[in-house]
């Protein structure tokens, strides 16, 4: 058996010298990401929103979840993938998303009227269906009593259909509900608004990050 | 193999001949008066020499009928209107069985071939039957008739190179069946509209085609409704239109059953009638570098069960409406996926502000201070305002009745969060918070 595994391993050095392809069975591949256009929060996610995955924007209510998500989304719909957003409050402007630079051409809205169930259940077929570049499960407006009780299973379950289909799960909600089940976490926090004038300007928002147990911060600005 | 057209000359009985010749041949020209020709190459292994074969016609048809084979269809035709009974004519002696024939069946069986000039003249000349036709010089009868008369002579010769013009049935994509006992259940239905979807989509992909949108007509018993007048009673219909053309009777069928079940008949069903409209089948080249989208057959059968879900008017693509009324647009029902060539990604900007709606906008109780919000009380949202500027007049459409009048302001509560707050004055006044920044 030793010299059945020193074979292989003489064999894959071999093949190595002359071809450019890793022989390493079960090393992990890294996975591709989506940059959302925002430098703040692309540095500190080291590229963007990773496909093939599960990851949880929260936060409460102004804090920024939503422009941020909008953002990836523009990102998205300008390279021609499709994208699907699961809204499960109703809460999607077009209008905002328009001046955001999302193509809405590319965009599949399911209003799921305030039924959490329903848009687990919408999310569950559209990510299984395959063929989008982002799902965004929009859950920002659900009470948090409500989003507890998702099993972790549900997640699981969409976290593996996302993974055998490549595209990237986004799940904005108002606090992190999916736990181990999502591969990155991004918690955002309001530190103040910012007026111009007359004019509401923008937000000074705070991001944390939260990968494979590492937690990093950034302060930044949304608005114009 | 020998190319033999037999034609059957029935007076009187054209649909008998037809349908005599359709147990013969597929290939079958219809030609007035009550004549029929049809292909029968081939046929002498199931029924030996023309000669049985004739006879085998003639015991089918079973009506008196004039049966003549021959090489050409043009010869067959006039040896079936000019000799009575059956007649055969081997290959090259078209011209003697057809010699003694009158030359004014020429114009009888094709009147538009032979004008009146023509006939008044062969009948100056003498020339009576198709034999002293044939035998005249061609030279003198190009030069007196001119084409017309050339062609008439290769037809009196039994010489004629055409091709058979089949009757081609019109093509229906249709399927019905009668039910001897009444259907109650969707499951049992289910099968019925299965076997009918399968029978039309062989159909179509015969002759290479798809379609996008499929009828379904329920014929429901009478005996349900007693109270309403026979002629009163609706049938139940279904109709399913695509985004793109699909021929998957699989996808079709699941989603007549969600329509179904959606909106089930409203009595036990007694005939079911399926229709499908055909169109040229999808055909697309993805290019390498284009992004993959979902596959529209896939995602069609999605949506159409995201609206079983969710509602009718819940699922599609947003469209933004010309116009500034606030919260204008409407949702584009079919969706389709895109392969347009990959875009550059946007230039990294700052990112503006988004908006989160409320639908309906949330009524508030708003305390104002010198013109100013102060204080704002709605369901789940309340308290003390930190910042309010405002108001921003927006009105617009004044000359129609859903006209809008508003002052908006934003404001920052003390909790932090902020919303778009608006005193509706075609609403007396009240006030509403129409969303939350986020």
């Amino acid at each position: 058996m030793a010299n059945m595994g020193a074979a292989a391993l003489q064999l894959r050095a071999e093949l190595r010298s002359r071809f450019d392809v890793p022989f390493e069975a079960g090393k992990r591949q890294e996975k591709k990401q989506i940059p959302t256009g925002i430098p703040a929060i692309d540095k500190l996610t080291g590229g963007g929103i990773p496909r093939g995955t599960l990851t949880e924007i929260c936060g409460t209510e102004s804090t920024g979840r939503t422009t941020v998500t909008f953002a990836l989304l523009a990102q998205t719909t300008r390279r021609g993938e499709c994208c699907a957003w699961i809204d499960t409050s109703g809460a999607f402007d077009p209008a905002s998303a328009v001046e955001a630079g999302v193509e809405l051409d590319r965009v599949l809205w399911v209003n799921c009227g305030g039924n959490a169930q329903h848009a687990l259940k919408s999310t569950d077929l559209l990510i299984q269906g395959g063929g989008f570049g982002l799902v965004v499960l929009d859950m920002a407006d659900t009470p948090d009593a409500t989003a507890r009780r998702i099993p972790l299973a549900s997640w699981f379950r969409l976290r593996h259909a996302a993974e055998r289909t490549g595209a990237a799960l986004v799940a904005v909600t108002r606090q992190i509900n999916a736990r181990s089940c999502s591969e990155l976490q991004i918690e955002m926090s309001a530190q103040k608004p910012l007026w111009i004038g007359n004019l509401l300007r923008g937000l000074l928002t705070k991001a944390m990050s939260r990968k494979h147990y590492r937690c990093e911060a950034v302060d930044f600005i949304v608005g114009k | 193999m020998q190319i033999l057209f037999a034609c059957l000359h029935a007076p009187g009985n054209l649909p008998l001949a037809v349908e005599c010749a359709h147990g013969f041949s597929p290939c079958i020209e219809e030609d007035p008066p009550d004549t029929v020709v049809f292909d029968v190459r081939g046929l002498e292994a199931l029924y030996g020499p023309p000669e049985k074969l004739a006879r085998e016609i003639e015991r089918r048809i079973g009506v008196p009928a004039s049966i003549a084979i021959a090489a050409n269809p043009d010869a067959a035709i006039h040896a079936a209107h000019g000799i009575p009974g059956i007649t055969v004519i081997a290959p090259g002696m078209e011209a003697e069985a057809l010699a003694r024939l009158p030359v004014n069946l020429l114009g009888a069986v094709f009147p538009e071939r032979v004008s009146s000039q023509t006939a008044e003249l062969l009948d100056l000349w003498g020339v009576r039957t198709f034999g002293e036709f044939a035998q005249l010089p061609p030279l003198g009868v190009a030069a007196r008739i001119g084409d017309e008369g050339v062609l008439l002579q290769s037809l009196a010769r039994g010489e004629s190179h055409r091709q058979l013009r089949p009757i081609v049935d019109p093509l229906a994509f249709e399927a019905e069946l009668e039910l001897d006992d009444v259907v109650e259940s969707i499951e049992s239905l289910a099968f019925i509209v299965s076997r009918l979807l399968n029978e039309v989509c062989a159909r179509l992909a015969a002759q290479s085609l798809a379609t996008n949108e499929i009828h379904l007509s329920l014929t429901l018993e009478r005996a349900s409704f007693k109270q309403v007048p026979l002629e009163h009673i609706p049938d139940h219909y279904v109709t399913l239109k695509l985004p793109v053309p699909m021929l998957d009777a699989k996808a079709f069928l699941k989603m007549l059953q969600l329509d179904l079940n959606a909106r089930p008949p409203a009595a036990p069903v007694l005939k079911v009638s399926l229709r499908a409209e055909p169109v040229k089948p999808r055909r697309t080249q993805h290019g390498l570098f284009v992004p993959s989208s979902p596959e529209p057959e896939k995602l069609e059968l999605t949506v159409s069960r995201l609206r079983h879900l969710v509602g009718e008017d819940h699922v599609g693509s947003p469209r933004l409406r010309d116009t500034h009324r606030p919260d204008s647009f409407y949702i584009r029902g079919a969706y389709t996926t895109h392969s347009a060539v990959a875009e550059m990604p946007l230039p990294v900007k700052a990112p503006c502000l988004c908006l989160r709606r409320f639908r309906p906008p949330r009524a508030a109780q708003v305390i104002v201070v010198n013109h100013q919000p102060v204080r704002i009380a709605a369901p789940s949202i309340g308290g003390r305002v930190v910042m309010a500027k405002g108001p921003w007049r927006t009105s617009g459409e004044w000359w129609k009745q859903n006209q809008w009048d508003r002052d908006e302001w934003d404001v920052a509560l003390e909790s932090g969060a902020i919303y778009r707050l608006f005193q509706d004055a075609r609403a007396g006044g009240r006030w509403f918070i129409e969303g939350a920044y986020d």
